[in-house]
């Protein structure tokens, strides 16, 4: 590959906007802040904690979701995932929108009608409630972290990218802060006041993403085939526009695109942070609202992220892109620079922290929530707490998993954001869509099934990203100097998901214990009908 | 379990069973799993083909239409098409074919506690 077509992006030159990059960015955290405590104000309830007093509508929430949802990963990974790869990165735009598919015709509106908080409420709705809800808590904690990960390396990426902080110890640092900021968030604002984050923040960011795209297009005379064209000739490499560029070397890789395209299909509908979002509607009705509204939303920015993803490999260059600080996840911030200089730049980077810290304030209190609501008020206090004291123990958590978020982050530094995200899919996929599909559609599903798939599916993913290369054996790898990389497949999808599947069928089958009919009867007439589900509004 | 009322009153005195087996009932979920079964395995299908193709058919998906536009990015984008395409029809099925008996059968429930104990239970006429 050459770099002499490449349109000068002189890295060096961003350290001398930082101050104006960090005061757009400062900007937006004050404005969100005077918002966030705003709308805290009323949060009185665990439902206005957890669920928003399920105040928002369809059109807001879905809104909302496509905030949780546009991560760093979508906006910082995909474009340099596309910048770098090529068609390969375009893989991750179009299944993580085909898995909204999963989410709208399966799952969302059965279980705004089932459940109340938390992705447990549903799951143990109608088997024994301690060992499901346990182990539902525990894959809502596993995910969590996973998709936190991803999140804080996004931040030291994009940090490292802006501040030119390339040493290990200042990115860190970076992350610690980035941590601090997101559990004052949850801790003053509860879910009204991050929903309110998460509409501001998927707004700017779809507005950004929308001027960068006519941008580059502009710049191409609005012809898709010139921009490739232009692509091709600073990659100098035709076969970025083809795919197999990044999984095509040999069948090992093959096999890994497959176990990709699995997780992340399956992964959405499984994720607790985005499930605990259909609570804060009223009904089902406005939860599907929301799901079409976010399909909509989300499907443009993923078309954007080809425009700019290419765009960033034509004007920016994949070879420019590697070297700078932050690696591949510094494609869209540089090509924010090339177009519209320091300013652009520092709005791109404001709204792709702002994007970070919504996520992972977002995240953070789905854990929360699932600590709180599944672990302490159901089976450590047996339903006898008292929902002041189950806030309590939420707010403790955020602050829990924040510090552990930050401790991982500093470990998952510099991995591409979207490759981390699929990980946190994968698991999702695994631990938790299984119990979910099977409870809500299949009548003689029980208790054992529902265990052994859970533990099974969040086992073998975890473990089997654990002897991947993701961990050691690799240069790339988070513990480069050790290999026990057994498992060739850096995503474990294609072995966990299918494992999980077959250990739900195989406990049901094997149980001799029959779970309660009438329960069943009650889950499926409740799923479809709604009945009893909508009195959650009276709070 | 809870603490709140979600679950209690209108819908705890239900026999479930009995309008799990009412054939209103049995229509609804009939006309839900012969729409959302069908559609998930169709996508599904269709999105594997997609997932395969790029993987094992490289050649295939490189084959140029116009310009520097090939198969692989046109059915990329179609994926994005019929996304839109089923997230539509969805809709405009549900509001037709699913609504309106779902909400008769969860008004003749609220109603009918509603009658029973004289007082004003189940939410959703609120």
């Amino acid at each position: 590959m050459t770099t002499f077509m490449v349109p000068a992006v002189d890295v060096a030159a961003l350290k001398d906007t930082t101050l104006l990059n960090m005061g757009i960015f400062a900007l937006f955290v004050a404005v969100t802040m005077v918002i966030v405590f705003r709308a805290s104000r009323n949060n009185k309830t665990a439902a206005d904690y957890y669920a928003a007093g399920r105040s928002f509508t369809g059109s807001q929430n879905g809104t909302a979701i496509a905030g949780d949802y546009l991560s760093a990963a979508s906006f910082l990974g995909i474009t340099g995932a596309i910048a770098i790869n090529g068609y390969d990165g375009f893989m991750y735009s179009i299944g993580f929108l085909v898995a909204w598919l999963v989410a709208l015709l399966l799952v969302a509106e059965l279980l705004r009608n089932t459940g109340k908080f938390t992705m447990a409420d549903v799951l143990s709705f109608r088997l024994r409630q301690r060992p499901v809800r346990i182990a539902a808590a525990i894959s809502t904690l596993a995910v969590c972290f996973f998709y936190l990960l991803a999140q804080m390396a996004g931040a030291g990426s994009l940090i490292s990218l802006l501040l030119g902080i390339s040493d290990w110890g200042g990115q860190a640092l970076v992350i610690i802060v980035v941590g601090a900021l997101m559990i004052m968030y949850v801790l003053i604002g509860g879910m009204k006041g991050t929903t309110w984050v998460q509409i501001i923040k998927a707004i700017l960011l779809i507005a950004g993403a929308a001027v960068m795209t006519l941008w580059v297009l502009a710049i191409y005379g609005f012809n898709l085939s010139a921009l490739l064209g232009g692509a091709v000739e600073t990659a100098g490499n035709p076969n970025i526009l083809n795919p197999g560029l990044q999984y095509g070397k040999s069948e090992t890789s093959k096999l890994d695109f497959l176990s990709l395209g699995l997780a992340l299909v399956l992964g959405t509908a499984a994720l607790p942070h985005v499930l605990m979002r259909f609570y804060t509607v009223p009904t089902a009705k406005e939860a599907r609202k929301s799901v079409v509204w976010s399909i909509w939303l989300i499907g443009l920015f993923y078309l954007f992220t080809l425009v700019l993803g290419y765009g960033a490999a034509a004007l920016v260059g994949a070879d420019t892109i590697k070297a700078a600080p932050g690696g591949v996840n510094s494609a869209a911030p540089l090509l924010a620079f090339h177009l519209g200089g320091p300013l652009l730049l520092g709005f791109i980077s404001a709204v792709a922290f702002a994007t970070i810290l919504a996520v992972v304030a977002g995240l953070t209190i789905t854990a929360a929530a699932s600590f709180a609501h599944d672990i302490y008020a159901n089976v450590l206090a047996k339903g006898k707490a008292d929902p002041d004291t189950e806030v309590k123990v939420a707010r403790k958590t955020v602050v829990v998993i924040g510090i552990l978020a930050i401790i991982g982050g500093i470990f998952a530094n510099g991995q591409n954001v979207a490759f981390l995200v699929a990980l946190a899919f994968a698991v999702a996929a695994s631990a938790n869509l299984p119990t979910i599909l099977y409870s809500l559609f299949w009548r003689r599903f029980t208790t054992q099934g529902a265990i052994w798939s859970m533990y099974g599916g969040l086992g073998s993913a975890i473990i089997l990203i654990a002897l991947s290369p993701v961990v050691s054996g690799a240069k790339t790898s988070m513990i480069p100097g050790a290999n026990f990389a057994i498992f060739p497949l850096s995503n474990p999808g294609i072995v966990s998901i299918p494992l999980a599947f077959f250990l739900g069928w195989l406990g049901t089958v094997l149980d001799k214990r029959l779970e309660d009919t009438s329960k069943q009867a009650e889950m499926e007439v409740r799923s479809l009908t709604g009945v009893g589900a909508e009195k959650a509004t009276n709070h | 379990m809870g603490h709140e009322a979600q679950e209690t009153d209108a819908a705890a005195a239900v026999d479930f069973k009995e309008v799990q087996s009412t054939p209103r009932f049995q229509e609804l979920r009939k006309r839900h799993r012969s729409f959302v079964f069908p559609m998930a395995i169709a996508f599904l299908l269709w999105y594997f083909a997609y997932v395969l193709l790029a993987d094992y058919a490289v050649e295939f998906m490189s084959t140029k239409v116009w310009g520097n536009i090939n198969i692989g990015l046109i059915m990329g984008l179609l994926q994005f098409v019929t996304t839109f395409a089923i997230t539509g029809w969805y809709v405009s099925y549900s509001n037709r074919k699913l609504d309106p008996i779902a909400a008769e059968i969860r008004e003749e429930i609220e109603g009918h506690e509603f009658d029973k104990h004289g007082n004003r239970v189940g939410g959703a006429a609120q």
